[in-house]
């Protein structure tokens, strides 16, 4: 085991250092060259240019699955753990109801957009539905303030007591929705959601029912949110939020405010969320309470611990495997001819892959969560170990 | 590092301190804040004598209550511009409490602490770090998994306006301030002589973490420092490093205070000395007084039987 361990640990490092050692702009080439491979992920087209025949089992591609539906719904959860990934990775505040945000980035959205809402059908508060991207703004503001609204008496707790009151917000959320007749209409929901704007050159619309267009949207969104979140890291922000982290009194009496840091990171987290819940709902097209349930918020927490707090590209990697694997693991049985039933005694059993894959999934998370408790992908140290080495080089020559 | 030639010192004492003197010009900007340049400091004629000097920091009948205990009990004293003095006592004095007091951890029960003539008490901590009171801990409370670099930069922060928009955006503000605390921290870990500082601060050695909670303290830019115990766990050739250290952070213009049990350390290198024991202040006055005074003798040495 051991041995596995350092072998693996001999590879990374290897895999890391050829890393640095590319001049600056191979690195950008090779960076360019990934996104456009992301790009074409879900168009069959791309498989078949490869040589990979396709129907049959091949390594990416989710058979039983449209593959652009499950990468949109990657993209939504890989939104998701950036932004928790900056509340708990960076400042440390475990946030156990973070989906609510993303609930009400999609409400906003819908009650605006669909001309079934309530604010149209009964109230006529407004004229005519929002379009979609007119919504957007207007639901990130909202989710970004419930941040705030949330955050402020929550954030002057600590550690236990805040897990407690964000999962309390998360529950009220869906429970007003669920309750509430009078906007959100429950648990029959609200349909006809609008779609992003955009047309072809064929004047159909780009946003429509295929998912791939929305995989490129959240995509694009994604690379840019990666910018941005670094822009904030990298300053004195994302300090004030790590060293909250590591030691938030010391933080204090350092000249931080770590009351506005910790309520910043609530007020971008919550806007990334809303941002989310808002391309979802343009995707979906249609909003019911049940969809916000607490299965949700613990989801995208194991992203972010799967993936490696404090890590943007962890986080990534942890929205994008807590989604995928499991609809990747449905055609498992495909590949390998499992039977979808055994019969025991006589009584039919359903042992299909599609069924089982939460449970693989499971055992998944806890092997890895054993062997890597810091997560996949954590490598706060490696650049400055190196930058470091050289820094002794230089001094002693 | 960028190389600085070593520059001919004046030879007294410069031997023995090693790194940090490569860089020199570190000396002149340390403690002050970056805006208005303070120019030379006018090293003091008469350390001891407190007149004519300004008051920094003023405790006034300062008493602390920790429910039945009185862990403060109506202290009085001043700390004067550019003088280093020690708070010494024996354990359980009331030393890190009356720090706590300073820095906003505790508010006292009564009495008051006016730092420049202002009032501390109810004020957030941070703010009085960004009036000019820095601290280092006893036990060391540095970030440990930031860069010792980063650690620094956290205090050059206390100052700095940079916030949410100005770093989303990369504005002018974000490149200049960001440019300037890195020269800035740069410098202060030469000061205090770091030599890695892409580090993580918990690889650090440990006397290298107990100097780069003075640096990381330094950066926010303090009139007045306080030092809880630097030299706690100091080899005699580390004890001697951080005297001349602590003189160098005076040379600067910043006041210092100064917890320590290590008398030899203390009497070195402080101006005035004030002695507390069970919270009260028994005692205030040069080295050589504090020495020879009967009362301090006994609350460290006990009193002989026949005394009484």
């Amino acid at each position: 085991m051991t041995d596995v361990r350092t072998r693996w640990r001999g590879f990374r490092h290897g895999v890391s250092q050829r890393w640095d050692r590319q001049p600056k702009a191979t690195k950008i080439g090779l960076i360019l060259v990934f996104i456009v491979f992301l790009y074409a992920l879900p168009e069959r087209g791309f498989y078949e240019y490869l040589g990979l025949p396709l129907g049959e089992y091949i390594p990416l591609y989710t058979t039983r699955n449209d593959m652009a539906t499950v990468l949109f719904q990657c993209g939504y959860y890989i939104l998701l753990a950036m932004g928790l990934n900056i509340v708990v990775g960076y400042a440390g505040l475990l946030d156990l109801g973070f989906f609510g945000f993303f609930a009400v980035g999609a409400y906003t959205v819908a009650t605006l957009t669909s001309p079934n809402s309530k604010i149209f059908t009964e109230y006529n508060w407004l004229e005519s539905p929002w379009p979609w991207l007119v919504a957007l703004p207007l639901a990130i503001a909202l989710s970004l303030l419930a941040g705030v609204i949330l955050g402020w008496p929550v954030l002057r707790l600590r550690g236990d007591y805040l897990a407690i009151v964000t999962l309390g917000f998360a529950e009220m959320i869906r429970i007003v929705a669920q309750q509430n007749d009078w906007i959100f209409n429950g648990d029959r929901g609200i349909a006809r959601i609008a779609h992003p704007p955009g047309k072809n050159s064929d004047g159909s619309p780009i946003f429509a029912f295929d998912a791939k267009p929305y995989y490129w949207l959240i995509l694009t969104v994604i690379i840019a949110m990666v910018f941005l979140i670094r822009n904030l890291v990298r300053s004195r922000v994302g300090r004030a939020w790590v060293a909250i982290r590591e030691d938030e009194d010391a933080a204090e009496l350092m000249g931080v405010p770590t009351y506005k840091f910790k309520l910043w990171a609530f007020a971008m987290g919550a806007g990334i969320g809303g941002f989310s819940g808002a391309l979802w709902a343009g995707q979906n097209s249609f909003v019911n309470a049940s969809t916000f349930r607490l299965e949700q918020s613990i989801l995208v927490l194991a992203a972010v611990l799967l993936g490696g707090a404090g890590n943007i590209f962890g986080a990534i990697l942890g929205g994008f495997l807590v989604i995928y694997v499991p609809e990747w693991l449905r055609s498992v049985g495909d590949v390998f001819g499992l039977p979808e039933q055994v019969r025991i005694a006589g009584e039919p059993y359903d042992v299909s892959a599609t069924n089982l894959r939460y449970l693989f999934f499971g055992i998944i998370l806890i092997v890895i969560m054993i062997f890597r408790p810091q997560g996949l992908w954590a490598n706060r140290r490696r650049a400055a170990e190196l930058k470091d080495r050289e820094k002794e080089a230089i001094v002693g020559a | 590092m960028p190389e600085t030639p070593p520059e001919p010192q004046d030879a007294s004492e410069r031997d023995v301190t090693s790194e940090r003197d490569a860089a020199p010009d570190a000396r002149t900007t340390v403690g002050v804040p970056p805006e208005p340049p303070t120019g030379e400091f006018v090293p003091l004629q008469t350390p001891a004598d407190p007149t004519g000097r300004r008051a920094i920091l003023e405790v006034d009948n300062v008493t602390l209550r920790f429910g039945g205990v009185v862990a403060l009990d109506q202290v009085n004293f001043n700390l004067y511009e550019g003088e280093i003095l020690g708070l010494i006592g024996p354990n359980g004095a009331g030393k890190t409490t009356c720090f706590n007091a300073m820095t906003g951890v505790y508010t006292p029960t009564s009495g008051e602490i006016r730092f420049l003539g202002e009032k501390l008490s109810g004020r957030a901590r941070y703010k009085i770090t960004k009036l000019g009171i820095a601290r280092t801990f006893q036990n060391i409370r540095l970030f440990p998994e930031m860069t010792a670099m980063e650690n620094v930069m956290v205090g050059a922060d206390a100052h700095h306006k940079t916030s949410v928009p100005s770093a989303l955006l990369r504005l002018p503000r974000y490149w200049q301030e960001e440019r300037s605390g890195r020269e800035r921290s740069h410098e202060l870990l030469d000061f205090v002589g770091i030599r890695r500082h892409d580090e993580a601060a918990r690889n650090l050695s440990y006397g290298e973490q107990r100097r780069l909670e003075i640096a990381r303290a330094l950066a926010t830019s303090p009139k007045m420092l306080c030092l809880d115990e630097p030299a706690a766990g100091f080899n005699p050739a580390e004890k001697e490093s951080l005297l001349q250290l602590i003189r160098d952070i005076r040379g600067t213009g910043v006041t210092v205070l100064l917890i320590e049990h290590d008398m030899r350390l203390v009497m070195g290198v402080t101006d005035r000395i004030v002695v507390l024991e069970f919270g009260k202040k028994i005692a205030e006055g040069s080295p050589a007084e504090i020495r020879d005074n009967p009362k301090v003798i006994a609350a460290y040495l006990g009193v002989p039987a026949d005394a009484a």
